[in-house]
């Protein structure tokens, strides 16, 4: 029996917004096994960001509990967070959320740097994940000069960088086409399987859903139900 | 802090990048750097130059003067002391003393043509062989035309470097001309090199006696200098001339009508006056660099609201809160550095221009602009810590953000 690597229990995150108060997630409880693949849809506005979030360490809950690898993330320093989501955890965006002013290959190796890895340690890395994700020869480009597939392809490479256990993405084909977007999935699948990285991923398409092990979806900051493929 | 580098490298490229507005806040920072690097360079030059002017001179002399005077000052009715003609042999009984010389100066009425008359200053130094080449030392007389006065001149005069040369005056003087001191003709014989200020180039000099003969009296000394013997310290024989010059006249330490002074005390004070203006001066551009660094905190602020996603991106992919602090701490330090660069290259440049400018007007090859290793790296230093201060404040705003929210809106 695999381990739990990360459990929302009963998680509420409240935002205040003036004199209103908008309950983003309202007790949501979810658990994902080291090696799992799951996805997570739902209607815009159910939460499903918020929950990554939380399950980044990006924010806290304003109640219930986050577990990563079995610790509570609420006994965490700032920066022993920090330091987890650098090591254990990839994040992809749907926005890509590349450094404009870094280079392709840069943008891999800022999380490296970040870690402290040494430079020759860091070159090879780069390059052996480019080249995974089929960016060899534009590893020098700057974000601008890439189409959106190759951007996205890039983040995929720095949520790589330092092996994490654990890659969030968030509508990681949303702004894609269709065609681009499957390319992105594909390499997502071969990371799952080859390395056997634990993958979450927020969708709004029930076809890519299709790719995950599992189907979690949300609706008004809730698990609604639970559905397994194959 | 391997890391430091890093960013270092990561700071440096998005500075590449910075528009027209960073740069023109950092007018501030090397304007400043500029201004002080400029002063102390050229305090530091004229200092340089003061001390070599002061070895030609000499490091054994010590000059003796009424008290409250100021060497080369004029005595008038209010000197609370003065100097006798007995001190001579007082001094002169002192051991360590080499020669003593004494000499005397008033302004007086001096005539040479219908239209050039004035009152100037008149020294009456002596002649005698020894004593006439210490007072030439002191007074820094060099003769470019005829001769200096001989043991047994009479009536004869040494002129200063203007009377041979001023556009000022209708007629110019010459080893050969005759000039009317206090009614009396005098014959010139030699003209004196340009010291570059007035009260020195117009003063006429003739033999000591002949300046008692001339006003008709028996005057004090005004100022009585002394050669000290190779084998003694000026500072030690300066001090027995003080303690036999108040046995002679009863006074207690403190409460003497005399000064004594080696050359080496009026070269410390003088710097000592130079180094005060040079403080304030100094101060005064550093205010420049005030508003520099307000420049700067200004453009990081502004820095860190653009580049909120960026910090964002960071800190979802590892970065610490102290990580970003640092980050923007030395890309601000770097900010700083870079005016700085730009304001050491500006005072340089100024510096040596107004040396140049001194060296004509003054006539001398001395002043230099002196612009030593350690004031450069100071100064680079210096603009890099006031870069990084002024960061503290926006760095730490930055560090602040939430990455959540800054991913959020685009
Ligand atoms: N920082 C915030 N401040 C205020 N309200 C917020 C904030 N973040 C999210 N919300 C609100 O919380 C709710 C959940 O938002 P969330 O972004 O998690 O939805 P989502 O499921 O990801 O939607 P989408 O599919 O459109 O991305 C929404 O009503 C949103 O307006
Ligand atoms: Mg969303």
């Amino acid at each position: 029996m695999p381990e739990t690597i990360i459990e929302l229990n009963n998680v509420w995150k409240t935002y205040y917004m003036g004199n209103n108060e908008v309950h983003a997630l309202q007790g949501i409880s979810l658990k994902v096994k080291k090696g799992e693949f799951v996805a997570i849809m739902g209607p815009s506005g159910s939460g499903k960001s918020t929950a990554m979030n939380m399950i980044g360490c990006l924010d806290v809950p304003s109640k219930g509990e986050v577990y990563l690898s079995g610790k509570d993330i609420m006994n965490m320093s700032e920066s022993n967070l920090a330091q987890v989501r650098g090591r254990k955890i990839g994040f992809i965006f749907q926005k890509f959320n590349l450094i404009n002013t870094l280079t392709a290959k840069e943008n891999v190796i800022l999380p490296m740097i970040l870690q402290d890895m040494t430079k020759q340690e860091r070159e090879l890395k780069a390059y052996e994940i480019l080249k995974l994700v089929d960016l060899t020869d534009r590893m020098n480009h700057r974000p601008n000069e890439l189409s959106g597939g190759q951007q996205q392809r890039v983040a995929i490479a720095r949520s790589m960088a330092m092996n994490p256990e654990v890659i969030l993405a968030d509508e990681p084909t949303g702004n894609l086409d269709s065609k681009s977007g499957s390319t992105v999935i594909s390499f997502l699948k071969k990371l799952h399987k080859e390395k056997g990285t634990t993958i979450v991923m927020v969708t709004h398409d029930e076809h890519i859903a299709h790719n995950a092990e599992r189907i979690e979806y949300i609706k008004d900051g809730k698990i609604e139900k639970v559905k397994h493929n194959k | 802090m391997a890391k430091i580098i890093e960013y270092f490298s990561i700071a440096t490229s998005n500075i590449g990048k910075r528009k027209l507005r960073s740069w023109l806040t950092m007018i501030g920072i090397f304007i400043g750097i500029a201004a002080v690097v400029g002063l102390i360079s050229l305090g530091q030059g004229l200092e340089k130059a003061i001390e070599t002017e002061f070895q030609k001179l000499g490091s054994d002399k010590i000059i003796v003067t009424p008290a409250g005077n100021v060497y080369n000052s004029i005595p008038d009715e209010d000197t609370p002391g003065k100097l006798k003609e007995d001190d001579e042999k007082v001094i002169n009984r002192v051991r360590g003393v080499k020669t003593v010389a004494l000499t005397n100066f008033k302004v007086s009425e001096i005539k040479w043509g219908k239209e050039d008359i004035g009152f100037y200053f008149v020294s009456g130094n002596p002649t005698k062989n020894d004593e006439s080449s210490l007072t030439q030392e002191v007074y820094a007389v060099t003769i470019i035309e005829g001769r200096y006065l001989k043991p047994d001149d009479k009536f004869k005069a040494v002129v200063g470097h203007d009377y041979a040369t001023s556009t000022a005056f209708k007629k110019n003087l010459h080893p050969g001309s005759t000039i009317i001191i206090n009614n009396q003709e005098f014959e010139v014989v030699g003209v004196k090199d340009k010291l570059g200020n007035e009260g020195d180039d117009r003063t006429v000099i003739i033999p000591r006696d002949t300046y008692f003969e001339l006003f008709d009296t028996k005057e004090y000394p005004d100022t009585i200098i002394v050669q000290v013997n190779k084998e003694f310290t000026p500072d030690d024989v300066a001090e027995s001339i003080k303690k036999e010059l108040r046995k002679e006249r009863n006074q207690k330490e403190g409460q003497e009508d005399f000064a004594v002074k080696t050359l080496q005390e009026y070269l410390t004070s003088f710097l000592t006056i130079l180094n005060i203006v040079q403080t304030v001066l100094v101060g005064i551009a550093a205010i420049s660099l005030l508003v520099g660094a307000i420049g700067i905190m200004n453009t990081m602020y502004t820095t860190v609201l653009e580049r909120r996603k960026e910090i964002g991106i960071m800190k979802a992919i590892g970065a610490r809160n102290s990580d970003i602090l640092f980050l923007f701490m030395i890309e601000s330090g770097f900010l700083g550095l870079v005016g700085g660069v730009i304001g050491v290259l500006l005072g340089l440049g100024f510096s040596n221009l107004v040396a140049s400018i001194g060296r004509q007007i003054l006539g001398t090859k001395l002043l230099m602009a002196t612009s030593p290793w350690y004031l450069i790296v100071g100064a680079l230093a210096f603009a890099f810590i006031i870069g990084m201060l002024s960061g503290v404040l926006p760095a730490k705003q930055a560090a602040s953000l939430k990455p959540v929210e800054t991913l959020r809106y685009e």
